[in-house]
Parts: structure tokens; sequence; C-alpha cells
């Protein structure tokens, strides 16, 4: 492993580093850490050059209009509120804007974000002005700016591809959750009115979540109870029953294996918030499955569906299992055919029957493979928001709870943020959902095969 | 004798077969009675959503018929078209990112390249809706949250984060032989030739599957659309639509019709899904099969 690692720096050693543009970079290249694109002007780089100090002057524009102040509110947060003095003149109330520390919060942000993005670019445009020097004294030939272009096609294929993806990664994921997180270390909540101004607090709401002494903190520890409990049944039940599911009609025996497969793929083609919502109707206590059943006489009481905290449990399990067996089919069949026939050969003659088999051939084998996929169902369940939040809505719900007896941590989130306005609560468990996720994927992931030895596919 | 014996092992396996025939028999019934139902329930002519038979009493084409010509309060075509617009752009874009991204991560050596895969792992574990407020605050503030602006905002919001999604595409990149790529570079062609001319042709499945599951996104999410588009209802996508047919003030009359804009909306996504799933299934499988 150690050799490894070593191997790999060396892979990517670079000759032209900012080390050494630092100590060994001659006067125009240490220039150019003041002002941006002096080293290319030096060796008539006119057109980089110029992009960097154009770069450079719009940073140093936009800090001086708005980065500084942005980043010295960040701190307090803003503290003017909105106030109404009454103009005698105009005989009316006159509003001072006030501050928003949500704005604020938002703008110091990403003007970190911006100054962080500028040194990037600050080293990069040292170290290309020291390469152009290094390359100009061994009399070596210095891209124009047409080849610089063209070698985005070429060499530099990753940097063309990768901006666009990387930059939205950024601004719509990275650049948000930062937000939510900061939030979390704020009393951004209608608690204490704190919606418009709002402060730093430190690690208080952690404490506040993790107490078991206060209501949220109970609240806390009964959901994730709850969502690992789900996450492990709809997870595991899923994989075993589509599984067989798969074999069953794989058999050989099985006839009309399209049409099989065909009436278990149709339930995915429809759109899953419209079948659920569909299913949440039929299992009202006055819904149809109700109706029809005591129309039948079976049953003189309608059945607690939703209502009854085991009954609503186990509806939610079974009925995400009629959601996701198919999709486990799906993307099992491919895989249980290429398991290599000659196992099943010699298992048969060695008298095995089909328990045996499964147990011993075909289990092992697809969990080595599909390790990978497991991890991403269960993260998929435990962030699993459509299926409880559109069957039971987290019900039954006990009087004043937040959250209710199915409610997972996500759903729990999306209560406490949207319709209890608790921000900064809700950010905090976003954070321990991510950290319950992280725990568990990276001990597994770690241990597979297809992440230690990626190429050892081929 | 040995007649005898294979005489009962063959019944033996006949029962077999009919339990098992049998057994997938009930399974499919249980996996498509809902869907049934839909069906039944958008034909149905009672109003409302209660009901004391499983089948209709009466049938009737007039929720279609009102689902798409009464467009006061719920302007259901007009909230297919928005959702069209929507898939359209930001399938375009989805595609071109995840592509690109999966492309690097498979075909290119870079020093960012693992710390890449690992930051998107991570990313993938947070609770994609947490940063929900956020973004929408962040799309205030670049203007994108008013009006028209409300389609770009949807198209970005489904967009933009996409290239995290690359690890199938990479999977399937990584199943076309590098022995291809190398032949082309001896004859001189540059990486985005060989992006462009080789390795896509040859990902016919995977593209298609990415185009397939980019292209339903905003057809299938409503927790997003709903708090960009807030009040906005001529920007509703069609699920906000639907599931607002489902609230209370709406459900009695909404009910029928309801059930109808949920056929005209599966109806095209399945028909396209199970033409489809084989590219799936060989999208999972890897390009050249061993």
């Amino acid at each position: 492993m150690k050799f490894n690692k070593k191997k790999k720096m060396k892979e990517f050693q670079d000759p032209y580093s900012f080390a050494n543009a630092v100590t060994e970079g001659d006067s125009m290249t240490k220039l150019s850490m003041v002002i941006m694109g002096a080293g290319h002007f030096k060796h008539k780089q006119f057109i980089k050059g110029a992009l960097f100090l154009l770069f450079e002057l719009a940073f140093i524009l936009f800090m001086v209009t708005n980065g500084f102040y942005n980043l010295s509110k960040l701190p307090g947060l803003g503290e003017a509120a909105q106030e109404g003095v009454w103009n005698e003149a105009k005989g009316i109330y006159e509003y001072s804007t006030g501050d928003n520390s949500l704005t604020i919060l938002l703008y110091g942000i990403a003007t970190i974000f911006l100054l962080i993005g500028f040194i990037l670019v600050w080293r990069l445009c040292v170290k290309s002005s020291y390469k152009s020097q290094k390359l100009a004294s061994e009399g070596k030939h210095l891209n124009t700016f047409k080849e610089d272009i063209a070698s985005l096609l070429d060499e530099n294929l990753a940097g063309l591809l990768l901006t666009g993806p990387v930059l939205g990664i950024l601004i719509f994921t990275i650049l948000p959750l930062v937000y939510m997180i900061s939030m979390a270390f704020t009393n951004y909540s209608i608690k204490g009115n704190h919606l418009v101004l709002f402060d730093w607090v430190g690690l208080k709401n952690f404490g506040t979540v993790l107490n078991f002494n206060n209501s949220i903190g109970k609240e806390f520890w009964s959901v994730l109870g709850w969502t690992l409990v789900w996450a492990v049944f709809a997870t595991f039940l899923n994989y075993l029953f589509g599984m067989l599911l798969a074999i069953l009609i794989n058999r050989k025996e099985t006839h009309w294996k399209s049409f099989w497969r065909f009436c278990f793929i149709l339930s995915i083609a429809v759109p899953q918030f419209v079948s659920l919502l569909i299913m949440r109707t039929m299992l009202q206590p006055e819904g149809a499955v109700n109706v029809l059943l005591k129309n039948a006489g079976w049953i003189s009481t309608s059945l607690p569906f939703f209502t009854d905290v085991t009954w609503a449990r186990v509806s939610v399990i079974v009925i995400n299992l009629w959601v996701g067996i198919p999709y486990t089919m799906m993307q099992v069949t491919g895989i249980l055919q290429n398991i290599p026939a000659e196992l099943y050969e010699s298992a048969k003659i060695d008298g095995a029957n089909a328990f045996v088999t499964f147990m011993k051939i075909t289990l092992p084998y697809m969990l080595f493979v599909t390790t990978p996929y497991l991890i991403t169902q269960f993260t998929g369940n435990v962030n699993n928001f459509n299926v409880i939040y559109l069957l039971s809505g987290g019900d039954p719900t006990p009087v004043g709870a937040t959250a209710g007896k199915t409610d997972l941590l996500v759903t729990w989130l999306y209560k406490l943020t949207i319709d209890k306005q608790y921000y900064s609560i809700g950010a905090v468990i976003g954070i321990f959902t991510f950290i319950v996720l992280a725990i568990v994927a990276l001990v597994t992931y770690r241990n597979t095969g297809s992440y230690k030895d990626e190429e050892g596919f081929m | 004798m040995a007649k005898q014996i294979t005489k009962s092992y063959k019944t033996k396996k006949r029962i077999k077969n009919v339990i098992v025939h049998a057994f997938l028999a009930i399974l499919a019934a249980i996996w498509v009675l809902p869907i049934f139902w839909v069906i039944l329930t958008s034909f149905r002519a009672e109003p409302g959503s209660y009901v004391d038979s499983f089948f209709p009493k009466s049938y009737t084409l007039d929720n279609y018929v009102k689902l798409f010509t009464d467009t006061n309060i719920l302007n259901f075509p007009k909230m297919f078209l928005n959702t069209l617009i929507i898939a359209i752009f930001s399938c375009i874009i989805s595609c071109f990112f995840v592509l690109s991204v999966a492309y690097c991560m498979s075909r290119l050596r870079f020093k960012l390249r693992k710390p890449f895969m690992n930051i998107a792992m991570i990313l993938g574990l947070f609770p994609g809706f947490m940063s929900m407020i956020a973004v929408y605050y962040i799309l205030k503030t670049l203007g994108l949250s008013e009006g028209g602006m409300i389609r770009v905002a949807l198209v970005l919001v489904y967009s933009a984060g996409s290239g995290m999604g690359f690890y199938i595409a990479k999977g399937f990149f990584d199943t076309i032989p590098k022995a291809i790529d190398e032949a082309a570079y001896i004859d001189g062609a540059t990486k985005w030739q060989v992006f462009t001319k080789l390795t896509i042709p040859l990902s016919k499945p995977i593209i298609v599957y990415t185009v397939l599951t980019s292209f339903l996104a905003p057809w299938l999410d409503f927790i997003f659309a709903k708090v960009i588009c807030r009040a906005n209802s001529d920007y509703y996508t069609v699920a906000i639509g639907l599931w607002n047919m489902l609230s209370k003030e709406y459900i009695d009359v909404w009910y029928t019709r309801f059930a109808a804009g949920a056929v005209c909306v599966s109806i095209p996504i399945a028909i396209l899904f199970v033409y489809l799933q084989r590219y799936y299934a060989e999208g999972m499988s890897g390009a050249v099969k061993g």
C-alpha cells in the first residue's frame, strides 16, 4: 500500500510546482505573484497574460466594492433590525432596510468561495509563468495561445470536460451544503423569533438534539432508531425477494419469461409518486381496500393501516417491497446470468438441492458483485423521502410531537424546516443523517473489491 | 423400474412448475392491480375518492376531456408543456455533464481524479433536499425565482449537480477495451476525437440510459418543484399539479381526473421505459460481454 502511494505521488509529480516557482522563479515570475500575468507578458504570451491580469483586476474590483464588506459582516451576521421612523413631513412610517442575516451569511460564504477560487487561479498563474520561464531558458518551444486552446481538446481534455460539471456541483451542491451546515451553528429558527436576524451559537444545537432530557432529543433518538430499522429491513428484504423473483423467472423451465418481467417492470414505469399516492388513498380508513373488505364481510372495523404504530410501520415496509422488488429484479437479472454455469453443474452432481445451491453459490457470488449496489440502496433507503412522506406522512404522530412514528430523519428534517421553520435544528439533523450514512458507507465501501482494485475488473 | 423413476421425476417436476407459475401469477396480479385500479378510476363516472365496489358502476371519457379543457383552477395542459420544456433542456445538460465526467474518470488520468471521485461519493451521502432551502435562496439571489425564470431555475436544479451521478456510466466506459483507444492514439487521434468518435458511438446503451433517467427526473420530482415554484401556478410541473389534485379542497372533484392525469403521464413514460429497458440491462452489464 505504501509503495503504491509513493508510485502515485511520482505519477503526478510536477516539475513546475508552486514551491519551485517560489524558490527558483526569476524576478518576472515573482512579479506575477503581485501582478498576475507579468511573467507571460515577458515571454510574449500576451493573450494569456492579459486574461490573468483581467481576472485579477475584476477580483480586486469585486472585493473592494462588495467582498470585504461581505466578509466583515460575517462574524456578527448583522445587527440592525428593520425600524419604522415616523416621517412628519410625509405623514408615513419610513422603514429602514435593516439587516437580513440569511443574505449576509449567503454572501459571506459565496465571497469565501470566490476567494478560494482566486487563490487557486493565482497559484496556477504563478506556476504557469514559472513554466514559461523554465521552457524559455531551456530553449524549448513555448505554447502560443492557439496551441493552448488546442491542447484543451487533447492533453488537457479533462479541464475542458470537467469545468461545467464542477461549476454546477460547486454552485448548486457544495455552496448550498456549506450554507446549510453553517446554519446548524446559528439560532436561525422561529423559536425566539430569529427568522430575520440570527447569531452564531456554536455547538448549542447539537447539544439540544443529542440531549435525552428534552423533547427534541428524545424524538431524535427514537427517529434515528426507526430510520436504521427501516433501512435494514427495506434494503435486505428488497434484495432477497428481488433476487428470488429474478431466479424464479430465470429458471430454465419457466415459460413466458418476458411477460412476467413486463408485469413487474410496469410498476417501475409508473411514476413513484403516482403509485404511492394511489396506495395512500386506497389504504385510508374509508379507502377502497377497507370498504371492499367490509363489503365482503371479512372485517367489521377498518384496518388501521396508517393510524396504528405497528400497522403503519409494517405497511410502509411492505409497500416499499412493492416499489423496490422490481428494481432489484431488473438490476440482478443480468448479473445472475453471468454466474458460471459450471458451478451449478458441479453442485448438481454433488446432489445439492435448490436451497443449498442458493445459499452456497448464488448468494455469496451476488453479495460479492453487488456490495456497492447494496450500499447505494441502504443510503437511498435512509434518505427515502418519497415512500414515507407520500404514504404515511410520518403518521401516526403523537400529540404535541414534531416527529411521527414512521418519520425518518429526512422526513423529520423536512417537517422541521418547511412546516415548523426550526431551520437550525433541521440543519443539525441533516448533518447527523450524513454522519450515520458516512460511517456505514465508508466502512463497507472501503472493504469491497471494486474500490480496492479498480482496474482489477479488466 | 428405471422408467418408473423417470416418470415420477417428471410428474414431480411438472407439479413444481405449476406451483412456480401459479406463484408468479399471484405476484404479477399484486403488482399490476394498483395500476389496473388507476386505469379503471380514470374512466369512472361517479366522482369522489369514496368507492364501494372495485369496478365502476358506469364508465365515461369525461375525466380526460375535463382534465384538458377545464383549465380555470388547475391548468393541466400548461403544466404538461412546462414539464416537457424543462425535461428536454435538463436532459441535454445532464447528459453532457454525466458523460463528460464519466469519461474523464474512466479514461483520463489526472491529479484530482481520485479526490473528485471521493468527494462525489461523500456529497451523495447528504440528504439532497437538506440544501433545498439554500438552493432556493441562491436562485433568488441570482434573480431566478420569479416569473419565466422559474423554468430556468428548475432546469438548473435538475441538471447542475448531475455530474455527480457518473458512477454507472463510468462503470460502462471501464468495460470498453483500452486497446481501442490506444490504436486510435497511434493513428494520431486527439483525446477529444477518441471521446466523440470512438467512445460515444460504442456507448449507445449507457447514453440511452442517461437520457432516459435525466429526462424522467422533472416528471417525477415534486419536492424541489414545490419549493421553487411556491405559489406561481403558471409554472407548476405535472407532479405538483397531480399532488394538488389530491389536496383536501380538490379531491372530491378532481380525484377521477387525477387518475386520468396519472394515466396520461404514465403511458408515455411506461412505453419509453419498457422499450428501453433492454438498454438499461445492457448498460448495467457492460459494453463488451466476456
